[in-house]
């Protein structure tokens, strides 16, 4: 199999509303400037993909006009997905196996500055059961941290200092939007509860953002970067769409994934965990086998930047960044899809 | 550089969706309030039902019938609803199995407080007043109590004689009136047909008594029960009318519970006299007249 790496990113800084930008203008500086980290133009790529959702903002095709970001003439290879750009990424690493480009593009966007977010995320309910009722976002992964408390796995405690710990690394981050030193003890004492046992500090904020990242194959990715990011591994798995059909405690698909992957097979340095909602990060820690020395979310994760259907390629670019700069020899990045971690994929990134 | 614009707008689909054999079934079987689940290939009950289950295999097509109650297996407390949201005041979302089903299904539990809610308790479906055949059928959840109303309620006449009558009577008028017992002097209200320190009627000509005393002692309630026609905390006590031996017993009230005391000086606190029967409710409570306190020698024979 091909040896295929991530070679560069670049990222619009998360904010809470970017005012009146429309798809193009969220794309192109993020993709010129992850072009350029490359040395690469349009016209060296062979392959590009995105991942974004019309839903987010209301506009049919609005993934079409996304592609008025990029220099798209004479006409490109490019495909899409509905969903978050980690799977994306996921299209165009199989893209290059096939062996015949060398290089590809993969990028996302998200505005959760336009619509009602938590009742757009209900749209991806069962139509039948569930979407008539209304079920948010934000109740749905309270159901999931209810339960992580009722099986004595988590407390609430653990949510805050989650929260409290990734918005200190956000510190460090210029692209995340919450970042800070918080009070574990104040926020339970003061934030009032949206959907118990969730409060604000424990959920993602809602955000603007956008992300590239630049994939290249072999001997090409050695030729383009010092240090590229080898993926030696990516694999993502689904579980039932059916809250009541889950044990929502635990994360099997992301415990199959990191399994084919082979996660435990070397000491992991870093992980870029895709998990909105405090609690989801503890289950994550678990099924990935994570321990104590890992260093998590150094970038302050999805709970201090969320672009949503970027925020899981995000994790990408932040765990290759590690290996780039050479503070990580092995990564592991992780992306999430769905309702209370319903879909997940997980990747290995090593340095050479 | 031009202003930007901004401007509302509405996203609608009018989308149908077919529903198919199995969800179909069970949507419309909600419009006679009936839940059906549906047997899986390995004998487990899937609810709500599904043409697959999980591991993907098609249901078996034997459709079981379920009560409508079942567990909270999982649940969150929702204090601000969403417009959206099938209640519009606090609620829980929970995660339900019915009883005989082997899954769970997503709903809405109207239990009114989050301290109602917890994991393992009992709900009960609440049926929807019209029907439409969609999830809405069911309008919520409400936890079924482990407490069952079990009242006696039987029709009697109370004929209270002669001496119970005159009191009534002197009651109506707004009056106290109390009976001397013939062998000890001492003043009973109401008079009596028969004083326990005698055995005899108390003597025929009636006492006029006021309608302020000194309270013996009393009691706070606290506890709720059902039935119950004030909310605690409230004051019952026994007061000495001024002139008589025996105590009466009535609600004590005006001033907070908690400066209320042995030996404090009351009147009673007539209801308007048109309100007025042959009944102690005349009187809505006794009150404090803001006299010295009687020291404790003087009613302590009475308690």
């Amino acid at each position: 199999m091909r040896d295929i790496a991530i070679v560069s990113s670049a990222q619009l800084p998360s904010v809470r509303e970017m005012g009146p930008s429309d798809e193009s203008e969220l794309v192109q500086p993020v993709v010129t400037k992850a072009l350029e980290a490359a040395g690469l133009t349009m016209d060296d790529i062979g392959f590009v993909c995105s991942g974004s959702s019309d839903y987010l903002v209301g506009r049919p095709f609005s993934f079409v006009a996304a592609i008025d970001g990029l220099k798209c003439w004479p006409p490109i290879q490019e495909s899409h997905v509905e969903m978050d750009g980690a799977w994306a990424l996921y299209e165009a690493w199989v893209r290059l196996l096939h062996g015949d480009i060398d290089t590809a593009l993969v990028f996302a966007f998200g505005k959760g500055s336009l619509g009602p977010i938590p009742d757009v995320m209900n749209i991806q309910n069962d139509p039948f059961y569930v979407q008539p009722l209304g079920l948010d976002s934000i109740s749905s992964a309270a159901l999931q941290a209810q339960a992580l408390i009722a099986a004595k796995k988590a407390t609430e405690r653990d949510f805050a200092e989650v929260a409290v710990r990734s918005r200190r690394n956000a510190m460090s981050n210029p692209n995340a939007q919450i970042k800070g030193e918080f009070d574990p003890k104040a926020i339970m004492k003061n934030e009032p509860y949206i959907a118990s046992p969730l409060r604000k500090s424990y959920c993602p904020p809602l955000s603007d953002g956008a992300v590239a990242v630049v994939l290249a194959a072999g001997d090409k990715a050695r030729s383009l970067v010092k240090r590229p990011a080898f993926i030696r591994g990516i694999d993502h798995r689904i579980e039932p769409a059916s809250l009541g059909a889950r044990d929502l405690t635990v994360s099997v698909s992301t415990k199959l994934a990191a399994e084919k992957v082979g996660v435990s097979t070397g000491k992991v340095d870093v992980a870029e965990l895709h998990a909105p909602f405090a609690h989801q990060e503890i289950i994550l820690r678990e099924a990935l086998g994570l321990g104590d020395d890992v260093v998590v979310n150094p970038s302050g994760g999805a709970i201090s930047a969320n672009p949503i259907m970027a925020a899981g390629l995000i994790r990408f670019a932040e765990a290759a960044q590690r290996i780039h700069d050479g503070s990580a020899s092995r990564a592991v990045a992780h992306a999430t899809s769905g309702a209370c971690l319903q879909h997940n994929m997980v990747a290995v990134l090593e340095g050479e | 550089m031009t202003e930007r614009l901004s401007a509302p707008y509405r996203l609608h689909y009018a989308y149908t969706r077919s529903t198919g054999p199995v969800i179909g079934r069970f949507l419309d079987s909600l419009r006679d309030r009936v839940l059906e689940g549906i047997r899986a290939a390995d004998g487990r009950v899937l609810f709500p039902p599904t043409e697959y289950d999980e591991q993907g295999r098609a249901t078996t097509g034997e459709f079981v019938q379920l009560r409508p109650t079942g567990t909270v297996t999982s649940y969150t407390w929702v204090n601000e609803p969403r417009p959206t949201h099938p209640l519009d005041r606090p609620f829980a979302w929970a995660l339900i199995k019915l009883d005989g089903a082997d899954t769970a299904m997503v709903h809405a539990v109207d239990a009114g407080k989050e301290k109602a809610m917890k994991v393992g308790m009992r709900v009960r479906v609440r049926w929807a007043e019209k029907a439409t055949g969609t999830i809405r059928d069911i309008v919520c959840f409400d936890p079924i109590s482990p407490i069952i109303k079990t009242p006696v309620d039987l029709n009697y006449f109370v004929r209270p004689g002669e001496h119970q009558s005159q009191y009534l009577h002197a009651l109506a008028e707004g009056r106290f009136i109390g009976g001397r017992c013939r062998v000890t002097g001492r003043v009973y209200v109401p008079p009596r047909g028969a004083t326990p320190e005698s055995g005899l009627p108390t003597e025929d000509e009636v006492i006029d008594l006021p309608d302020t005393g000194v309270l013996t002692t009393f009691t706070v309630v606290r506890i709720p029960f059902e039935g119950q026609k004030l909310t605690p905390p409230y004051v019952f006590g026994a007061i000495v009318l001024d002139g008589a031996d025996v105590p009466i017993y009535h609600l004590v009230s005006g001033i907070p519970y908690e400066q209320i005391r042995m030996g404090m000086r009351v009147r009673a606190k007539w209801k308007p006299r048109e309100e007025w029967g042959t009944t102690l409710e005349n009187i809505e409570y006794f009150e404090p007249t803001g006299e010295p306190d009687a020291p404790f020698d003087s009613y302590a024979m009475h308690l």
